[in-house]
């Protein structure tokens, strides 16, 4: 075909959002020439018919019941059976856990380098490519010396878009050739979270503190606050590593990404490591007692001086207000 | 239970990125080195589990002579040996990093020294490439599991947690095998002072690995767009609270 394959994601009949983006990246990659999808397992005969209007013109939808729990393996398997059969230039998938991952295996299997987290790609031969490093922090461009191009689309930084007048795609079910190797690593259990109050990930709001914030007891005025906006409380990852906060309200490079509306980052120097988890916010409210710390170079607004006396204000002056 | 820890040397970026005049590297002279916090927890989570069941922990990395440091880290934290393979210039690739690392491995066993768990984190700090570990564990012939946030070994089995939304997925896996895993799985204790001493006493081999030619191959560092931003300040102190209101007003969050 000497198109591309795009793995393609889905839950519950619908395409994950950082899918439709490989599909994106993906169309960037064929330059006209026909993209085929895959999907695997349950429900990808449903989420197949939403890729028709991204540009997506046969949808291969791996069917076994032995894929109905996540195994990587098992998911590079399907990939490889269609590259052996499509001949396709490129294969792109997500920017998740699953679809690095996948690439990764795929990789291994076929001796191929593989890109993780590419932002774009240019013509050429070999082609040159734009990636993510430092979790966003930092751009590298690189030469992809490969037969078939192995990508996976960094997340939030080509934008899903459907393209006009498209048909839903032909759907073409088949069934891997999966060898008990395949299904060594497989989901066998899973456990459900007990909810704790906002998540941070999908938080509108969320109040951050760094170090200046003092001591785990320092918090109390940010949770103060927070509850006033019905946001999730964050921390930096000095917080964490001196256990005043769990590692599951890290904001971060190594912790959660989150895109709120505002991020309010609380006695937060602003390292690299802690931006490239808040970056995603649309508006970033930085306190701090330091008019010359780098975290003021990311956020839109400041308030300098003392966060012990400037937090519990805020909360104040929104209780007025809500009163008035 | 021998474990084996593969960590990389990164610059600690603090809060501003400079590149290198040839924009091959980020500039250094200023700056410290560390290893990514997910490798750190790799390291004390492999300590945990040879402090419960008995055994050693070797730490490996693949780097420059002065990544001597990092290995030093390690060993102040609770791990037995290193192993340091010498790679001086360029930065490596992910498959010319597997491979040197499954080479050394390999060396290792036929040495008749084995590893039952070898430990990544799930990706380098800087690069980001989230590979290297996959294609070890495929060039071994092992089970991997990836961005782990639990581990506990069974016998000849590791029962393996991921955080995923909504909760957590289980993988059952046997060992020997391969995990890559993630910042929160534990939190990592500090050297104390005695335990840095004793590092320095403890062995590192060196290898001079072979360099595989770059199939991802590196041509330039490009900081991104939007850099030079000058945050609004809207004052100073508590009398700034009602203008920071206005703000979230505006903002339709208040």
């Amino acid at each position: 075909m000497a198109g591309v394959l795009v793995l393609v994601e889905h839950a519950s009949g619908a395409v994950d959002d950082l899918s439709l983006q490989a599909v994106a990246l993906a169309r960037q990659v064929a330059a006209g020439a026909p993209l085929a999808a895959l999907l695997v397992s349950e429900g990808g005969r449903d989420a197949a018919a939403q890729l028709g209007s991204h540009g997506v013109t046969t949808a291969h939808v791996a069917e076994d019941e032995r894929l109905a729990a996540f195994a990587p393996a098992a998911w590079a398997r399907c990939v490889d059976e269609l590259i052996d059969r499509l001949d396709p230039s490129a294969v792109v998938a997500a920017g998740s856990n699953r679809g690095n991952e996948v690439l990764a295996h795929v990789g291994a299997r076929r001796d191929l380098p593989f890109a993780a987290n590419v932002t774009s790609i240019g013509a050429g031969e070999p082609p040159t490519l734009t990636r993510v490093r430092w979790g966003g922090s930092l751009l590298e461009e690189a030469r992809l010396h490969a037969p078939l191009a192995l990508l996976t689309a960094a997340p939030h930084m080509v934008a899903a878009g459907p393209v006009n007048g498209a048909a839903p795609p032909d759907v073409e079910a088949f069934a891997p050739a999966l060898e008990p190797a395949d299904l060594v690593v497989q989901v066998s259990e899973h456990v459900d979270a007990t909810a704790t109050g906002v998540s941070l990930a999908e938080a509108k709001v969320v109040v951050s503190g760094g170090r200046g914030v003092g001591s785990a007891e320092g918090f109390g005025i940010l949770e103060e606050l927070a509850a006033q906006l019905h946001a999730a409380v964050g921390c930096s990852r000095v917080v964490t590593s001196a256990g005043w906060r769990p590692h599951t309200d890290q904001v971060g490079q190594t912790g959660t990404k989150v895109s709120p509306d505002l991020y309010i980052a609380c006695g937060i120097s602003g390292a690299t490591q802690h931006i490239a988890g808040c970056k995603g916010a649309k508006k970033m409210l930085a306190i701090n007692a330091d008019a010359e710390a780098p975290i003021l170079n990311s956020a839109d607004y400041a308030v300098i001086g003392d966060l012990t006396e400037i937090v519990p204000a805020i909360t104040a002056e929104l209780r007025r207000a809500r009163e008035r | 239970m021998n474990v084996l820890v593969c960590v990389k040397r990164v610059p600690l970026t603090g809060g501003r990125i400079v590149l290198t005049d040839d924009e091959q590297a980020i500039e250094t002279r200023h700056l410290g080195h560390t290893i990514s916090p997910h490798e750190e927890c790799g390291v004390e989570e492999a300590v945990r589990i040879v402090e419960q069941h008995g055994g050693e922990v070797t730490v490996l990395t693949l780097g420059p002579p002065e990544a001597e440091e990092q290995i030093r880290d390690t060993l102040a934290t609770g791990a037995h040996r290193g192993i340091l393979l010498l790679a001086e210039g360029e930065e490596w690739d992910a498959q010319a990093t597997a491979a040197a690392i499954v080479t050394a491995v390999k060396a290792r066993r036929a040495a008749g020294d084995d590893y039952d768990l070898i430990v990544f984190g799930n990706e380098s700090a800087d690069s980001g490439g989230f590979q290297v570990g996959i294609r070890v564990a495929h060039a071994l012939g092992r089970p991997v599991v990836t961005g782990l946030k639990g581990i506990a070994i069974d016998g000849g089995h590791a029962r393996c947690e991921q955080e995923v939304g909504g909760g957590r997925d289980v993988y059952d896996v046997p060992l020997p095998a391969v995990v890559t895993v993630l910042e929160g799985i534990n939190l990592p204790r500090y050297p104390s002072v005695p335990a840095k001493l004793r590092a320095r006493q403890k062995p590192i081999e060196r290898i001079t690995p072979e360099r595989a030619g770059a199939r991802l191959e590196k041509l330039r560092l490009v900081l991104p767009p939007g850099q030079g931003k000058r945050a609004e300040i809207l004052g100073r102190g508590p009398d700034a609270a009602p203008a920071v209101v206005d703000v979230m007003r505006e903002l339709g969050v208040a």
